[in-house]
């Protein structure tokens, strides 16, 4: 279950794995340097799951990425804020350093098991090898089998001698998060772990996370574009929109009185089982390219309760209750 | 009557294990699938990705040919059909792609993608007729005019979408397949082609073969629903009524596996173990028992024939079978 706001204020005092602060960073196209991130503020206590939510373009992969310092460089460049993981700034970490913080305090699982996945690789050994470096007295068959079934892959004995291409993409995933929980990691970033995947197997996979995070007292960072999901996992909610953080607020809260003019028209553009309407709310127009930030508000283009002001003052995110920041100036007037 | 007519629908694939060898297996992408249509209608179909879904959509469009069963379309039998006299019917049947970026050809102005539709089937006979019904064709998707002008890849995915849309709509078709048009669009962009399919329908009188994995998209768009589970229908009937009280055990865990946005929906959960088998060798009896958690042992023998269990609700499951029986003799005594 979902702690709700309790679990979240419980948490406040125990040791954050992870706090971003005010994080920059711009890619350099040519000669000109274009922002993709501007000042994303985000932090995540221990056992807490917290889901990033939002359009494609948004900066979700981006912001996962920069975590354990994964955005090449060039194009990417850090150009301001801090990285704080268990208290220490990733940005002025050593090459060596990073090495003891990759895949071992922090590990990812990816929408496309494509990318973390060797397809000359036969599932076990390609376990084996991250327990190799990570945990290297625990790198043995039985080890890799009971990891195996631990994700829920069935006769994981056999399972083992399978290339990634063999496996289905739900087992794909699960041996994806193999992988990543091998090390027993504090903080799991799954970047859109279940958008390729069916209902079904959603379900499956997401009844699994909630499962290990029990387990293990491991902090999620779980990414997505599907707002749906937050009830499910959340124990808090960051809405990112054009490379900046619009809202963020408990799980519940979120879901039941969402403030921010982008997330009500989101949540209000999403068919839901059981509503009855002949047409969607749909949000006019499309989420902006990069480069091509609106000025001041940069949801104002689109939002039904724009005024005139909001496309001049960039609206700051400010705190409207405990827990909760919204990034608009007229959040309490009615839509 | 009805627009289009399916009657016992099977597609099968070969699988080459080589070329030198002849295929000794298949894959049962569609099997012995019935439905009907009326005009102006959108059934919708859902069901997990593999399970013939598409194959089915293509077929009906006569993009394959089925290997058995026949589709009647406005009472012409399209396998009877010769390829000359495919043609006019052809026009009166068009698709929509999930994927707007593959499904345009990138060399091509949006005007000649559109044009070219008209061109095949005679359907401006001048330049400035074409032109104009290019330009008719954009406004009445939401685009401008002077878009004809521009290539597919100055387009985001929304307008891809539409762009496709104007395509199918230049031929003045009765039925689209819509093959899971909004999967690949943002959540906001999605509801803006969603209620334009919805308002040419409209206009237009189109009947819609919507295809989508989102059973919730569905419920919103259509009337009746089909779920299919590894090439057959498993339950059928009218969409609000599915939804609300599933009949067969797949279509139960299939609707309480959609995440919820609302937190007191409150849903019994039921998360199926395993996945879709093959359809290469699917399972015998009825094709979901390995998944399902009322299966009992005839499951694995028997196979469910799809039944009548309320009037134009359907469902094939031996239990939703036995239930029914049972509460007609309770009304009996
Ligand atoms: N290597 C790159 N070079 C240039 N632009 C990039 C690169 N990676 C991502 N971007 C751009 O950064 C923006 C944010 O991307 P991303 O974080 O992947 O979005 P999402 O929220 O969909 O995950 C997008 O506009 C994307 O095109
Ligand atoms: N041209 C083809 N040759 C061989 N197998 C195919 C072909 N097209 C589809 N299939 C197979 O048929 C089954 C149904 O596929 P499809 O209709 O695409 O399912 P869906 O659209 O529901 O995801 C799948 O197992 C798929 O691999
Ligand atoms: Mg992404
Ligand atoms: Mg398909």
């Amino acid at each position: 279950m979902p702690g709700g706001a309790l679990k979240t204020e419980r948490q406040a005092g125990d040791s954050r794995v992870l706090e971003i602060e005010d994080l920059r960073i711009e890619f350099e196209t040519g000669a000109q340097a274009v922002p993709v991130l501007d000042g994303v503020s985000l932090d995540i206590g221990s056992g807490e799951t917290v889901c990033l939510v939002g359009e494609s373009g948004s900066g979700k992969t981006v912001t996962a990425l920069a975590i354990a310092r994964l955005l090449p460089c060039p194009p990417a460049r850090y150009a301001g804020g801090r990285i704080l993981v268990n208290g220490r700034d990733v940005l002025r970490m050593s090459a060596r350093e990073l090495r003891t913080i990759r895949g071992r305090v922090v590990s990812y699982v990816f929408q496309d098991p494509a990318v973390a996945l060797n397809p000359v690789l036969r599932a076990g050994a390609q376990v084996r090898e991250t327990l190799a470096l990570h945990r290297p007295e625990a790198a043995h068959n039985d080890e890799v089998i009971s990891l195996l079934r631990w994700v829920g892959i069935p006769a994981p004995e056999l399972r083992i001698r399978d290339y990634p291409h063999q496996l289905s993409g739900g087992m794909q995933q699960r041996l994806m998060l193999a992988m990543a929980l091998a090390s027993h990691p504090r903080l799991l970033v799954a970047d859109e772990p279940t958008t390729a995947l069916d209902v079904t197997i959603q379900a499956q996979i997401l009844e699994l996370l909630r499962a290990l995070r029990r387990q293990l007292n491991m902090s999620v960072l779980l990414i997505t574009h599907n707002l749906g999901l937050v009830g499910e996992i959340a124990d808090r909610v960051v809405v990112l929109y054009a490379g900046q953080i619009i809202e963020e607020a408990p799980a519940r809260e979120l879901l039941s009185r969402p403030r921010h003019p982008y997330t009500r028209a989101l949540m209000k553009s999403v068919p839901e089982l059981g509503r009855d309407a002949p047409r969607l709310d749909a949000i006019p127009g499309s989420v902006p390219r990069l480069g091509d930030w609106p000025a001041g508000c940069r949801f104002h283009p689109r939002c039904p309760m724009a005024r005139p002001d909001c496309s001049r003052e960039a609206p700051a995110l400010a705190s409207v209750a405990p827990h909760q920041r919204v990034r608009c100036r007229f959040w309490d007037h009615a839509p | 009557m009805s627009l289009l007519s399916v009657r016992s629908l099977s597609i099968r694939f070969p699988v080459h294990r080589g070329w030198w060898r002849a295929p000794s297996r298949f894959v049962h992408a569609v099997d012995d699938v019935s439905f009907d249509l009326a005009a102006g209608e959108t059934v919708g179909l859902v069901g997990e990705s593999g399970c013939g879904k598409t194959t089915l959509g293509r077929a009906v469009v006569r993009l394959i040919a089925p290997t058995a069963g026949a589709i009647e379309f406005g009472g012409i039998d399209l396998a009877s059909l010769k390829p000359g006299q495919l043609r006019p019917v052809r026009r009166r049947l068009q698709m929509i792609f999930q994927d707007p970026f593959g499904s345009l050809n990138p060399c091509l102005t949006v005007g000649q993608i559109i044009g070219e539709a008209l061109d095949i089937h005679g359907l401006a006979r001048t330049r400035t007729a074409r032109r104009a019904r290019v330009g008719a064709l954009l406004d009445h998707v939401g685009l401008a005019p002077a878009d004809a002008r521009r290539y597919p890849r100055e387009f985001s995915g929304g307008q891809r979408q539409r762009i496709g849309i104007a395509r199918a709509l230049a031929v003045e078709p009765e039925l689209i397949v819509c093959d899971e048009p909004v999967s690949a669009l943002d959540v906001s962009v999605q509801a803006q082609v969603v209620n334009l399919l919805h308002d040419l329908q409209r206009e237009h009188g189109l009947a819609y073969l919507f295809i989508a994995h989102d059973l919730a998209l569905i419920e919103h768009l259509s009337r009746r629903i089909l779920v299919m589970y590894l090439g057959r229908v498993v339950e059928a009937g009218d969409t609000k009524a599915v939804c609300r009280a599933p009949a067969h055990p797949y279509t139960q865990a299939l609707l309480s596996a959609v995440p919820r946005l609302d937190p007191s929906a409150n849903q019994r959960r039921i998360v199926l173990t395993g996945e879709v088998p093959s359809p290469i060798t699917p399972p015998s009896g009825c094709r979901f028992h390995p998944r399902c958690p009322m299966a009992e042992p005839r499951c694995r023998h028997a196979v469910p024939a799809l039944g009548e269990i309320s009037s134009g609700r359907w469902a094939a499951c031996h239990l939703v079978g036995a239930g029914n029986r049972m509460a007609m003799l309770e009304c009996l005594v």
